[in-house]
């Protein structure tokens, strides 16, 4: 079976030929091992593929490198420009804002500007900050320990119902989660959960995407024989989950968990239809709140863009480790066309 | 899956035990969080509130059988499909585009020289990390005039944009996902780039093919499951298109509350107050998304059906 057929992008294809590593699908994106990074041959069994795509042989020619560089280069003063005119506008006041080029720098004070986000209203940004640094990640390492053990469970165990339960759990993939959450916020206030930590929290612990792509990599990263050595060895079901099979499975638990991570915290739709308290607010709908009030209260624009920029931080940094980790994490969960 | 079948014995029941232990927590959550949802949203949209007392006004309220009569407000409100309408002209153009951008970057990224490609890939990704609230605030202050310095540049050389205006507001919006997306979907496609053997790359430039005809002919097709997930994907997030329109509303009159179908699902139940309508309109996004994206795996699955991929 050849890689490039499978939908799985590889996971499937690559593990049987190497039982002793789980980490093979994943480990070719570890930081700094890049394939470009990596030196033909530095991994067995896989060196040759990298080798073989030797770009030093075949170098294109230098009119197709100046635009490859120069188309890249346009995409990327799109993708950063808006970057960009957020770091200029969080060291401006709000008069500034308004007054001066958006994309220059006009008398900046980053550190006033920014301690003012931060000190304003009692402090409540940084409760916002730590609501969403809370909800995104106890909701994704719980989502990551609930998947890792059902799809633990879908693979490597056989029990009626099993192909029956993973379907359903499949078309949960497909239902946008949006039309989800108002039925669940009338459900919420039937049981007085609304409007409290756990109606954002207990909906964020359920992936299915996450179990889906359990399933796959414990079907191929954890081998049978080694569960039945341990079951020879008079170890319990649990002890083998909790020593074993999460071990095997790190690469794929930190795919989900990273996965779940981000979209919590980019998550709108859910608390702003739970929440009413502001106390309980992660960032985004702090900032939308204060970007409502803006209008009667103009300092508020400058905090909106101070806090915006302050919020984008954390995650963008994460996305620069991520873009790594993710290079072959993301194709495990490709849908099966 | 891959063992002998065997018949049921001690250690059998005992493994069977362990898995419904580890799947129950995760069930449990499901059946509370999809499951419930689901059928409650269908209970509610089959109901409506009732006022008893003289002349329908005051005293007490009751819910009463309606029907499917929500689903017919709903779809005879002019207002709602026509959110419907242009979440799906959106899809249809802007899915497009996007991954079209993404392949065209992700490709580029393939045949680029090694040494730019991690900082174009940061660069392209990092729009993924700004939340879609956070892009559109963003994206509106680039877009409102007075403030934006694009179209304090346009209008310096003499061009009158209207980024809110209403023919334009709906592309604006397209440009914020675009913007969001494509680093992520191009991701995608590279890591399903990364999966193609070198060798099909090396014995076709030895027959002495073009990088555009590797391009064509030979990366194309094999990323075509990634190109199949990241359509599906990127259709269930526009039909769920809600932050964009919502921030981006106070800046632009062109924006009503039923500009998507969730901006009125969700007006319909905190602005009206009629979650019986809300409801139904969230049963029919629902239905809507999943006829469509099953549709489309269908399509793709019944003309992809060359290979062992099923």
């Amino acid at each position: 079976m050849s890689e490039a057929n499978d939908p799985t992008g590889g996971v499937v294809a690559d593990e049987p030929g190497e039982p002793d590593e789980p980490g093979g699908p994943t480990d070719g994106a570890a930081p700094g091992r890049g394939p470009e990074a990596v030196p033909p041959g530095a991994r067995p069994g896989a060196g040759h593929r990298r080798a073989a795509k030797g770009r030093e042989g075949l170098e294109p020619p230098l009119r197709h490198r100046i635009i490859t560089v120069s188309l890249l280069t346009v995409a990327a003063i799109y993708f950063l420009t808006p970057v960009y005119w957020l770091v200029v506008s969080s060291t401006k006041s709000s008069s500034d804002l308004f007054g001066t080029f958006g994309f220059w720098f006009h008398d900046p004070h980053p550190l006033d500007y920014l301690h003012r986000v931060l000190t304003y209203d009692d402090g409540i940004y940084a409760r916002w900050f730590a609501n969403s640094l809370m909800y995104a990640g106890v909701g994704a390492l719980a989502a990551t320990l609930l998947s890792a053990a059902a799809g633990y469970a879908l693979a490597k165990y056989r029990f009626p119902g099993r192909e029956g339960i993973f379907n359903v759990i499949l078309a949960g993939v497909l239902i946008p989660g949006t039309a989800l959450a108002l039925p669940l916020y009338l459900l919420f206030s039937e049981i007085g959960l609304a409007n409290t930590y756990w109606a954002v929290l207990i909906p964020s612990v359920v992936s299915p995407f996450g179990v889906y792509l359990c399933r796959i990599y414990a079907a191929a990263a954890v081998p049978d024989s080694l569960l039945e050595a341990a079951r020879i060895d008079g170890a319990g079901e649990a002890r083998i989950f909790s020593t074993l099979g999460l071990r095997l499975m790190t690469p794929a638990l930190v795919t989900v968990f990273l996965f779940q991570f981000v979209h919590i915290w980019n998550n709108f739709f859910l608390p702003l239809v739970m929440l009413s308290d502001s106390d309980l607010y992660p960032i985004q709908l702090g900032l939308t709140s204060w970007q409502g009030y803006a209008d009667r209260q103009p300092e508020l624009y400058q905090y909106t863009v101070g806090g915006a920029f302050l919020s984008v931080l954390p995650l963008m940094v994460l996305m620069g480790v991520l873009q790594r980790y993710w290079r072959t994490g993301l194709t495990e969960g490709s849908v099966k066309a | 899956m891959r063992e002998a079948p065997r018949r049921l014995t001690r250690a059998e029941a005992r493994s069977a035990r362990a898995a419904s232990g580890f799947l129950l927590p995760f069930l449990a959550l499901f059946l509370l969080c999809f499951v419930a949802p689901i059928g409650y949203a269908l209970y509610e949209s089959l109901l409506k509130v009732e006022r008893t007392g003289p002349l329908g006004l005051g005293g007490e309220t009751k819910q009463v059988w309606a029907g499917l009569s929500n689903y017919v407000h709903a779809l005879e409100d002019d207002r709602f499909t026509a959110g419907f309408g242009r979440v799906l002209l959106f899809g249809a153009v802007q899915i497009p585009v996007m991954i079209a951008f993404a392949t065209g970057l992700a490709l580029l990224l393939d045949a680029a020289s090694a040494r730019w490609v991690g900082f174009f890939r940061t660069a392209f990704f990092l729009p993924y990390g700004v939340p879609g609230v956070i892009a559109s605030i963003l994206w509106g202050f680039l877009y409102v005039p007075g403030i934006s310095p694009l179209v304090e540049m346009a209008d310096s050389v003499g061009w009158n944009v209207d980024f809110l205006g209403r023919g334009a507001v709906l592309w604006s919006i397209a440009n914020i996902v675009t913007w969001q997306f494509t680093g992520y979907n191009m991701l995608v496609l590279i890591a399903q780039l990364k999966a193609v053997p070198g060798e099909l790359y090396e014995a076709a430039r030895i027959d002495g093919a073009s990088a555009w005809q590797v391009a064509r002919h030979i990366k194309l097709p094999l990323i075509r499951p990634a190109l199949v997930l990241t359509t599906v994907f990127s259709l269930i997030g526009t039909l769920q298109l809600f932050a964009e329109p919502k921030v981006l509303k106070p800046l632009s009159n062109s924006i009503d509350s039923g500009y998507t179908p969730n901006l009125a699902a969700y007006n319909e139940a905190f602005t009206s107050n009629n979650q019986h309508i809300a409801a139904a309109e969230a049963v029919l996004l629902a239905l809507v998304a999943c006829v469509l994206s099953f549709g489309f795996l269908r399509l793709v699955g019944q003309r992809g059906k060359d290979g062992e991929s099923g």
